[in-house]
């Protein structure tokens, strides 16, 4: 990150930002949940911003303010934002979902597009997210062959749909492969704190668990398999590299940078519409970060073949038979899960112990 | 549930490394409160000497050097708050304040190299026979040199203030700073030292975290355990031995519902999320039932001429 942009989004933080922006450019702003430098979610949608940059050059300016809390501060953020001259704004995190709806009441020539969101109260509001899901059937397919233990610790931010499908579709993954593997699942109430994420793969490895999966930002986890030294990790969001090749031996990667530029392209053509967007391996918004030496090569090719049927859609990471948790049937033979289902999901399929906090 | 698959006696071990950045925090904070200074960047100088920690441990491939950096950088970054409140007599709460915004920023662009990078790591202190006593030797002598020094800093602080003229001339500056001032006690001078006390033990709780206890550098990692040592130096009726145990119970009760968590118990999980600030409070609130006020000059501005 530049001093300048440090320094003008300080300036936006504190509500001083310098008058009108110039006409003639697209301006398009970014609210992030947390540091740029978080080497997770916050940085990799950074990585997006700047490929917005690099397509458009002088054509586009980009703001961003990172680190900007869940709550009323996300609004006045966004209107300040709005205020300063944005044409289009990008609000990278569950929690801005209500907040963005209202700041879009307020300014119907802005755009607004809202990460990993459901609602879209007014005509400049789209949301996008990405299908992580087919990328944690991946972790789980590889998480279940490599387990000796039978025990995976999962460390989990909040109980919303995104975080339980991507329970749900790596337990189905690695139960498939090893029918006896069993999920340790904690909560941590935060997308991204360091200590605590350390703290909760420590809790985990401790009661035996020799593969962590992540559903935070930081790098924390991996930190700590290290120090145990048996214990195997994936990348969340970004790589992760740093890690590799043991304990991190792949990841999950957010790519959303052909979106950005797309959205970006239809504010400045004129043709940019409310959508609703969902995109996949397939759509190439979720990527799978390379799988290392440390895991062993039929596993690797499995994971590979696994990874391609997601892409090319010949495979559901939730195909029946399923049950929920509580034996109820889901999907039956064949089946696949609706859209709507996996958007509002709230329960966890059968072989998952312990509640879904409410 | 499965409550077998908790080992206490790694709880206990683990409780210990998580309460010191925080136990280390509130006491440097007590110090400066019970001089009469109340200092809400404490957040700020964390941050700062977790970087600076990590950052001079990175180059010198040394942790010590690292923790003394970071004690120097949390002090250094303190006499911008000292040079603020007692010399241009600002409002303590919001230079405070801007000290916290001021350090994570700070911090941020001293980080922008150091992502990424493992620092060196510090060894456990070696204990001999001690560490192979069984339940006690993993629970007391397992651990980092730093997380002593923390418990050896209460006990100083708690003697220096309770037995010494140096502690009885703090109190007084704390308690009424004009009456301090008419004694001849350069109430200024005295409260600067509390507030760079304060300041270099937040950089070294800063720096536990990022060299021993993540141990990595990101950016915003202190994730807000300055604002809970402030909140435990209160609730702790600015008394040391109870700032330790209200440390220890928060970050015990961080520990355990973790585990709990991952054991499967039947307690719903929010309740399991909140029960370390519950508790702790509840504890520290009970505890303070003894009428301890506050300093009596805590917060307010000094000037000889008043």
């Amino acid at each position: 990150m530049k001093l300048t942009t440090l320094l003008a989004s300080a300036a936006l933080a504190l509500g001083f930002a310098a008058g009108a922006v110039a006409q003639d450019k697209t301006t398009v702003g970014f609210v992030y949940v947390g540091p740029v430098g978080d080497g997770g979610w916050t940085f990799t949608h950074d990585q997006a911003r700047q490929q917005v940059e690099a397509e458009f050059g002088d054509a586009v300016e980009t703001v961003f303010v990172e680190s900007v809390a869940e709550g009323p501060d996300a609004e006045r953020v966004m209107t300040q934002m709005a205020l300063n001259g944005a044409d289009l704004i990008f609000t990278t995190s569950f929690g801005y979902m209500d907040a963005t709806n209202n700041v879009a009441a307020k300014f119907p020539d802005v755009k607004f597009e809202h990460a990993t969101g459901y609602k879209r109260l007014h005509p400049n509001v789209s949301t996008y997210s990405a299908r992580f899901y087919e990328g944690r059937a991946v972790q789980g397919h590889i998480a279940g062959s490599m387990t000796e233990s039978n025990i995976i610790g999962y460390i989990a931010s909040f109980p919303i749909p995104e975080v339980i499908r991507g329970i749900n579709s790596a337990y189905l993954h690695a139960s498939k492969v090893n029918p006896d593997v069993e999920f340790k699942i904690i909560w941590v109430y935060t997308w991204f704190d360091p200590a605590k994420e350390a703290d909760a793969a420590t809790a985990l490895i401790e009661q035996g668990a020799d593969v962590i999966l992540q559903h935070t930002d930081s790098t924390a986890p991996h930190a700590a398999a290290q120090e145990a030294g048996n214990v195997i990790t994936f990348g969340q969001a970004s790589d992760m590299s740093a890690y590799a090749p043991f304990p991190r031996v792949s990841a999950i990667l957010d790519e959303w940078g052909d979106y950005y530029v797309a959205r970006t392209r239809a504010v400045m053509d004129g043709t940019w519409e409310s959508v609703d967007t969902w995109h996949g391996i397939g759509d190439g918004m979720v990527g799978i970060g390379e799988i290392t030496d440390a895991v062993p090569a039929n596993v690797k090719e499995e994971a590979m073949a696994l990874k391609a049927s997601l892409a090319d859609g010949s495979y559901h990471a939730f195909t029946g038979p399923i049950n929920k948790q509580d034996g109820s049937v889901w999907l039956a033979e064949g089946e696949t899960a609706d859209d709507g289902t996996l958007a509002g999901m709230n329960f966890y399929v059968e072989g998952i112990t312990g509640d879904i906090p409410q | 549930m499965d409550l077998s698959a908790i080992n206490p006696i790694l709880l206990i071990a683990a409780l210990m490394s998580a309460a010191t950045p925080i136990l280390l925090a509130a006491t440097g904070e007590l110090v400066a409160e019970r001089a009469g200074v109340l200092n809400l960047g404490v957040e700020g100088m964390m941050i700062v000497g977790a970087i600076c920690g990590f950052a001079i441990a990175v180059e010198t491939n040394s942790p010590v050097v690292g923790f003394v950096a970071a004690a120097i950088g949390g002090a250094l970054l303190s006499l911008l708050f000292a040079f603020l409140t007692q010399v241009t007599l600002a409002n303590q709460v919001a230079s405070g304040l801007a000290l916290t915004l001021f350090g994570l920023g700070l911090s941020a662009l001293l980080g922008q190299g150091y992502v990424g990078i493992k620092p060196p790591r510090m060894p456990d202190v070696n204990f001999g026979f001690l560490g192979d006593i069984p339940i006690i030797g993993p629970i007391l002598f397992s651990h980092d040199p730093i997380l002593y020094v923390g418990i050896a800093v209460v006990a100083a602080v708690w003697a220096t203030l309770k037995f010494t003229r140096m502690g009885l001339v703090l109190r007084a500056v704390g308690e009424n700073h004009d009456a301090a001032h008419a004694l001849g006690y350069k109430v200024v001078r005295i409260r600067t030292l509390a507030i760079m006390f304060g300041g270099a033990c937040a950089g070294m709780g800063g720096a536990y975290i990022s060299l021993i206890r993540v141990p990595q550098w990101t950016e915003g990692m202190t994730a807000g355990v300055g604002w809970i040592a402030l909140a435990l130096v209160v609730f702790a009726s600015w008394k040391p031995w109870r700032v330790l145990l209200g440390a220890y119970l928060f970050g015990g009760i961080t520990q355990l519902q973790l585990n709990l968590q991952g054991a499967g118990v039947a307690i719903p999980v929010e309740y399991l999320a909140m029960s370390p600030y519950v508790i702790t409070i509840v504890v520290l609130v009970v505890l303070s039932a003894d009428k301890s006020a506050a300093p009596g000059s805590l917060g307010r501005t000094f000037h000889a001429s008043n």
